[in-house]
């Protein structure tokens, strides 16, 4: 079942197109990761398939039952999260914001579906703490318990795991993972190439080449050679480069 | 403590305490939203605006000058909040011209097409809110009465609304909260706010009661709902210190309540560092 189909989607700024002829179809319990250099419109195109920003041209398809607001997101961080007074709770909670409607505050069922979230994510004991003085893992865990609040289907994920220790990206993607085997759509920006070829299904590659297949077909084409070898590259280089340090 | 009695038996006195706090209230309620949202100074700048409103009214002849004064500010408001994001004017910069415009044009009105003996006199206690507080009429009282109700009842409502649009406005908006709409009824509250804050502190000093709650608050509390309740707190209770200073030491009632807010922030640092178990 299709969940989302992108028709020749034309994405910028009204006077810079960032990206034009985009097309791709994201399929109930894929694990689409999207890759590509910077600026070149990855967060542009989850901002639009959230209705954040309205495309160019070119037309997006929901599946059925599927509305934006019922797509979880975990952004990048802001600069006002970082010394922002809130509780876990709190944070988790304002999730359950699309389930309000006309109500003005958070009934037994929105926080039953918090902490079973949190609880889903490791971090129940965490309820009572400041977000501000959490790991940036645990801050990363918080954000997507708080994604998993507004949805039930479909996640998308912007760098989860920058500015990550080695330790919390691992965690991070074996939790995204088991996310997805539990039947939840995941579409993710990633910059670890690696891992992306690792744990995904799809890969949608953004840039002067678009490419969108499957990881196996990905690893063949020539955009995706160059790509990964250059990331592969570059890994390798890093590794060396922290030995001799 | 006689002293503090028989002032109590005079009318303006009870009346400059109940608006004292209520504005107290109603003004420390969105300090966390504005300090986060970085538009600490839009308290500032918005009350120039009513100042230069607050002239032109005066020229004009108006008997009430809220007619005027309320919907000019409210329109900057809504003006400065929306532009915030995605303007060729920063949000600082446009509230720093804004402000200053604001006032000098105001200054300048007043002082071409001056209609007042003591001229002076007006200008310092409308920046600094010298006596109005004590020259409250009944009517006033109870428009600042129903004002404050009508505040508190809104930021209660939205509660959860205005903390989802102030932690991630990017996730509050793709969770489909309107938040263009909660914008803009943070940046009504808000003009309310300072307008009838004016007549408390004057116009210079009503971000000092916006921002020095929240602040305070921010430095010991760790959750948003505690950083609230808090504030909201100190505020009153600050509030009610410096009237009540201010009657007996003769001072001038705005800056003390600001010298009280003060105090308090300063003991709320410590409090923080010591809760935190260093004093750096």
């Amino acid at each position: 079942m299709s969940e989302i189909i992108c028709r020749d989607l034309s994405l910028g700024y009204e006077n810079s197109i960032l990206v034009s002829g985009l097309s791709f179809e994201i399929r109930a319990g894929d694990y689409l990761c999207i890759v590509g250099e910077n600026g070149a419109g990855k967060s542009t195109l989850m901002r639009t398939i959230l209705h954040l920003q309205k495309p160019l041209s070119g037309e997006i398809e929901y599946g059925e039952g599927l509305t934006p607001s019922e797509i979880g997101y975990l952004p990048q961080q802001t600069v006002v999260q970082r010394d922002f007074p809130a509780s876990v709770n709190e944070v988790v909670l304002s999730g359950r914001q699309t389930g309000l409607k006309g109500r003005a505050f958070y009934s037994k069922e929105d926080r039953a579906c918090a902490e079973e979230n949190m609880e889903k994510l490791g971090i129940a004991d965490l309820g009572k703490r400041c977000y501000r003085e959490l790991s940036g893992g645990q801050q990363q865990r918080v954000l997507l318990a708080r994604a998993l609040c507004a949805t039930r289907r479909m996640i998308l994920l912007d760098e989860p795991v920058s500015g990550l220790d080695p330790m919390a990206t691992m965690e991070m993607y074996q939790i995204i993972k088991k996310l997805n085997s539990e039947g939840i759509t995941i579409v993710m920006i990633s910059h670890d190439i690696r891992a992306s070829v690792e744990y995904a299904t799809h890969i949608l590659h953004i840039g002067s080449e678009i490419f969108f297949g499957t990881t196996e077909e990905y690893r063949r084409s020539p955009a995706g050679r160059i790509y990964l070898e250059s990331g592969i590259a570059d890994s390798e280089d890093m590794g060396r480069r922290e030995e001799d340090a | 403590m006689d002293k503090l009695g028989l002032y109590f038996s005079y009318p303006f006195v009870r009346y400059a305490l109940i608006v004292g706090v209520l504005i107290a209230l109603c003004s420390s309620l969105l300090g966390v939203t504005l300090v986060l949202k970085r538009f600490s100074f839009i308290g500032d700048g918005l009350s120039h605006v009513a100042f230069g409103a607050i002239a032109v009214a005066s020229v004009v002849g108006l008997a009430d000058d809220m007619i005027l004064v309320m919907p000019v500010t409210i329109i900057s408001a809504v003006l400065l909040l929306s532009s915030g994001q995605q303007t060729k004017m920063r949000g600082d910069a446009a509230i720093a011209v804004l402000s200053v415009s604001a006032l000098a044009l105001g200054y300048l009105i007043m002082n071409i097409f001056s209609v007042s003996s003591n001229l002076t006199g007006d200008v310092c206690s409308t920046l600094f809110g010298s006596t109005s507080i004590l020259t409250l009429k009944l009517s006033e009282v109870v428009l600042c009465i129903v004002m404050s109700v009508v505040v508190v009842t809104v930021f209660v409502i939205f509660y959860n609304r205005i903390f989802a649009v102030t932690f991630d406005e990017n996730f509050a908006r793709a969770t489909g909260t309107k938040a263009g709409m909660y914008n803009l009824i943070i940046a009504v509250i808000i003009a309310v706010v300072i307008v009838l804050g004016m007549k408390l502190v004057g116009s210079l000093l009503v971000s000092a009661l916006i921002i020095f709650p929240a602040l305070s608050a921010m430095r010991v509390f760790r959750s948003f709902f505690s950083v609230t309740v808090c504030s909201a707190v100190l505020s009153v209770v600050c509030a009610m210190c410096g009237i009540i200073i201010s009657i007996l030491a003769s001072t001038p009632v705005g800056s003390t309540i600001v010298a009280v807010d003060i105090a308090a922030y300063l003991c709320f640092v410590v409090a923080g560092a010591l809760k935190k178990g260093s004093l750096v």
